[in-house]
This record gives structure tokens, sequence and C-alpha cells, in this order.
């Protein structure tokens, strides 16, 4: 395909937090101007504008990406917003590759907000707008059912232990003690987890990741441009996504197909056909423990049901053989919806340059993959970098 | 570069902060209604359910049972040929015992939800509640039986399933 290369060049983001004194457009505004600054840009260079953020009955803020407009720079420019639930942040770096890749644009911001806390006491409840009207909603459904029933089926297909699982929640909530912008980093046990409250078994609260506010921010260039602003471009090497069956019951949830989907078109276009010797670092998507290993294993980084094994033996560990979620991912940075999945590509941009500061993965690593899912659960969106 | 960020962005808040009027805030507690149509396929789905009766399509070109029923298949992309009915029985395929309700208030008595597999659609599983059971005693593989609602209750919809219970 004629395409051009496409590179980030720059990267902000803003704390991750239960609930932000700063509104959305605020928000979008800090983690854009930092991700400009960066790399030494203004806004009058940016010509186009990829917008993410999740579904608008979270805040109540109809025709949100407009709304957030002047805190993504997007007046007067083509703005696109791109929408695939959870999946949303990772698909918005996907969306704003083509805008460069395509030759119409030499530049790209690309942004991810999220404001969940505005739905009070808890967002929980706007998520029943996820299920079908006709045939869940009306069972009066908590979106945590689904959760549980993919790990239970997960678990019941490799007979893999809720202790097992819980390792990878230890491992992330630590990661992002070196984060600064974290919100549930912290020092816990496999016990600590076993012993958290039971939500809807056999997930129990510290498997999940927590609702957050916050932003991410991303600048994309074209190789020309790219080559002025930096010495060290981060190129988006390749980029997939994938919807599966809205219809749960048509799924075997025990893995994660579309994933494996979105996967093989990220790695194909990327020229990777050893994704376990050629990835040295990977972010997938981490709302849950059991989803990390989940998506480890849609993304093809080991057999199925392999992943908790190697994660006990510290394969995905900082230092490991293949670090995954080197930031702290969701379990302990914070799940604001599509600013996550940004910040999951801004980690591997960081990451690639040796930026990472306390987080930084040794060995130099020159290639990654990022990753994220949602929707109704069947959505999986994958970029890969490389320097 | 993130080295050398001293303060990153954002102010955290407590809920107490808007509770209590610390910061300022503003509100809208909307009481939107909605109705909608059940379509050609659910609809005649949900009529089935009135009957008590469990109904799916199926298409013969990928050899599918479509559940829940539809008016076309979405694989093949053309109309279905003919509506079957199922058991009200199935398998369980996966469960949670949830002690969390759709408000993520806490509940004392778990619910269980549950896929369950509908006996002759050929594995297609929709999702329910299980009850009448020891949620200790609930295993993936588990044959369930539909408890319906008597027929005076029924409305046509997901509901007049009251649950299932094991059979």
């Amino acid at each position: 395909m004629a395409m051009r290369k496409v590179a980030i060049v720059g990267a902000g983001m803003t704390k991750f937090m239960r609930r932000a004194l700063e509104t959305g457009k605020e928000l979008a505004w800090e983690a854009n101007k930092m991700a400009l600054d960066s790399c030494g840009l203004t806004m009058n260079d940016i010509e186009s504008v990829a917008v993410g953020t999740a579904p608008d009955a979270f805040d109540m803020v109809h025709m949100k990406s407009e709304y957030l407009t002047d805190g993504t720079s997007g007046w007067r420019k083509p703005t696109m917003r791109g929408f695939v639930g959870g999946g949303t942040g990772v698909f918005t770096v996907a969306q704003g590759w083509y805008h460069v890749a395509s030759g119409l644009f030499d530049t790209c911001l690309v942004i991810g907000e999220e404001k969940m806390s505005s739905c009070m006491p808890h967002p929980q409840a706007a998520f029943v707008t996820c299920w079908d009207q006709f045939t869940e909603s009306p069972l009066q459904a908590s979106l945590l059912w689904f959760f549980a029933w993919e790990m239970n089926r997960y678990m019941n297909a490799h007979g893999i232990t809720e202790r097992e699982i819980a390792l990878s929640s230890v491992k992330n909530k630590k990661n992002a003690l070196d984060h600064p912008c974290a919100q549930l980093a912290a020092e816990i046990t496999v016990d600590d987890v076993m012993n958290s409250e039971v939500m809807a078994w056999p997930v129990k609260r510290l498997d999940v990741s927590p609702t957050s506010d916050g932003a991410a921010a991303l600048v994309l260039a074209s190789e020309n441009v790219a080559r002025r602003i930096t010495d060290k471009p981060v190129w988006i090497e390749g980029v997939g996504w994938c919807l599966d069956s809205m219809y749960v019951g048509q799924r075997d949830l025990y893995y994660p197909q579309y994933v494996e989907v979105a996967a093989r078109m990220a790695y194909e276009m990327a020229g990777i056909t050893e994704p376990r010797r050629e990835i040295h670092i990977a972010e997938p998507y981490d709302p849950f423990d059991y989803k990390e290993l989940h998506h480890i294993e849609g993304l093809l980084l080991c057999d199925k049901g392999q992943a908790p094994k190697l994660l006990a033996d510290g394969y995905f560990n900082r230092d490991g053989n293949l670090p995954t979620c080197p930031s702290g991912g969701l379990l302990g940075v914070g799940n604001a919806i599509a600013a996550s999945g940004v910040m999951k590509v801004a980690e591997l941009y960081w990451q690639l340059r040796g930026e990472a500061g306390k987080r930084q993965v040794p060995g130099k690593p020159k290639k990654g993959v990022a990753q994220a899912w949602g929707d109704e659960m069947q959505v999986g969106t994958v970029v890969v970098v490389g320097t | 570069m993130t080295a050398k960020i001293k303060e990153w962005p954002g102010t955290p808040l407590r809920d107490t902060d808007i509770k209590e009027k610390k910061v300022l805030s503003t509100e809208w507690h909307p009481n939107l209604k909605y109705a909608w149509d059940c379509g050609v396929g659910y609809g005649r789905y949900f009529a089935e359910l009135k009957n008590g009766k469990i109904i799916g399509t199926k298409c013969e070109k990928c050899h599918r049972v479509l559940l829940p029923a539809r008016a076309f298949c979405e694989l093949c992309f053309r109309t279905v040929d003919e509506w079957v009915y199922l058991k009200d029985t199935g398998t369980v395929n996966t469960f949670s015992i949830a002690y969390t309700d759709v408000q993520a208030n806490r509940i004392k008595e778990p619910q269980i939800p549950a896929l369950i597999e509908i006996d002759g659609s050929g594995g297609v599983g929709i999702m329910h509640l299980l009850e009448e059971v020891d949620p200790k005693k609930v295993k993936i593989g588990m044959k369930v039986k539909a408890v319906w609602k008597p027929k005076a209750q029924r409305e046509g919809a997901i509901t007049d399933i009251k649950y299932w219970k094991p059979l």
C-alpha cells in the first residue's frame, strides 16, 4: 500500500484521578499543551485532530468532541471523533495515523479525554446503556456480570486460578508507583487481592481498575516534518482494529478472537512475523487483571492459557523478557477510558525514546505494541510502534 | 521527557468536595423515558415468550440457529429461512455470583447471572439469572430449566422468564 510513514513526535497527559477539579475541556487542553510543548509546536502547526472520548451517557455532555474542541485545538480544522467504547483510545491513534499516512495532512493531534466522575454517585449506572435494550438491559444487568463471565470462562477453559490472575494486579499497581500520574499505585500482595471485596465473583475489588478523569495526547507527523522536529521519532508501524459479534452468547468468552484479528492486521502492516521475538514491550489493555493476560494471549505474545504461568515466572515484569504494562496500566495509573488507551501508546513512545525515567524498561526496547478493548466487549484495537 | 516534568497537570477532588459544596458544581437530574419498538425478529421472539416458548430463526446457508431470533442472518447477509421452537432448557456456559447491582450498590443476597446455552440451538447462549440454587453449587456445564411467570403476568419481554433453576 502506498502510505506515508507516520511518527509520534510529542506526548502529554494529565494526572488520572477519581474526580478532577478541571472540566473535560481543561483536561484536554492540559494534555494537548504538554504534547505540543514537548516537540516545540503550537496549535497552528496542527493540521488535523483525532478525538477519542467514551459514551456521552457517562458525563451527559452531548456531542462531546465538539464540546471539547477548544481543548483539542480543533477549531476550523478537520476534526474527527471515532468511537469504539473502551477500545477508543488506541483506535484514536489509528485514526490519527491514517490522517497523516493518507497524505492528507502533515500533522495530526491525537487526544483522548474522559470525565467519568460527573455521573453521580458512580458511572456504573450509565454502563447499563451499553447492553442490548431489548434482551439484556431489562434484566438490570450490571456490566460487571460480563467481566465475571469472561474471567470464569477463561479460568475454566485452562484450569487457571484466581490467585494466578491476581498477580497481574499486583504487578501493575506496583509498576504504577513509578508513574507520576497514577491514581491507584500501590504495593499489594496476591492475598490482598483475594481478600478484597467480592463484587461479582470471580471479580474482586482489587481485580478491577478504578473509574477516572484524565486526558492524554500525542502529536503525529509525516516523515519529512518529523525529521525536522526530532532526531528520535517513534514510528507507527502498524495499526489494526476489529469488531466481533454483539451477541455475547454467540462467542466463546475464553479467548479474545477480535484482538487476534486486530493484532494480525497490525503485525502484517509492521512486517512482524514472530511477535514473541520481535515485540520487546507491550501495553495490553488491563481494566481487569485477567484481561491483561487474556489480551497478551490475543496479541499472540504467548500460547492460549499460558500467560498466567509466564507472569508467575516474572516474564512480564519490567525487567522480564517481555515487559507488559510497564506504565502501571489501567489497574495502576487509572481507567480514564479513551485517555488510558492514548496513555498506553504514550508510554511506548517514552519507553522507546528512553525517556520513561524510573519506569524505563532495560535493554533499549525498539518495538512495542499497545492494545485496547471495550465496546460491548467485542472490539480489539492495536497499534505497533518502533524506532 | 517525563522525568523532566516536575508537576503534572490535574487537581484531584474528593466526592465530599462536591457534596459539601467546597467546590461549585451544577446538576441535572434527567427524567427521560424511551420506548423502542421491537422490530420484526425480536417482535416475534417476545410474542413467543409471552406464550411461554423460546423461538429462534434458522439460516439454511450457514446452518445456524439465530438466538435471540432475528429477521436476517448477519453472517450470510440474507433473510432467514424459518422460525424454530427451542426447548426451555439449557446448559450453563459461564456464570457469576454478583454482590453489586446495576447501580454498583451492594446487595446481601447475591444474584447469579449466567450465559445459558439453549438446548437445540447448537450452543448459542442467552443471558439470564439463576435461582433456587445454592451459589456454591453452581457449575459450568450445569443443566437448567426456565421458570416462567404465570401466563396472566407475561407481557412479551425477556423478563417473562423469571429465572432458571437446576434441572
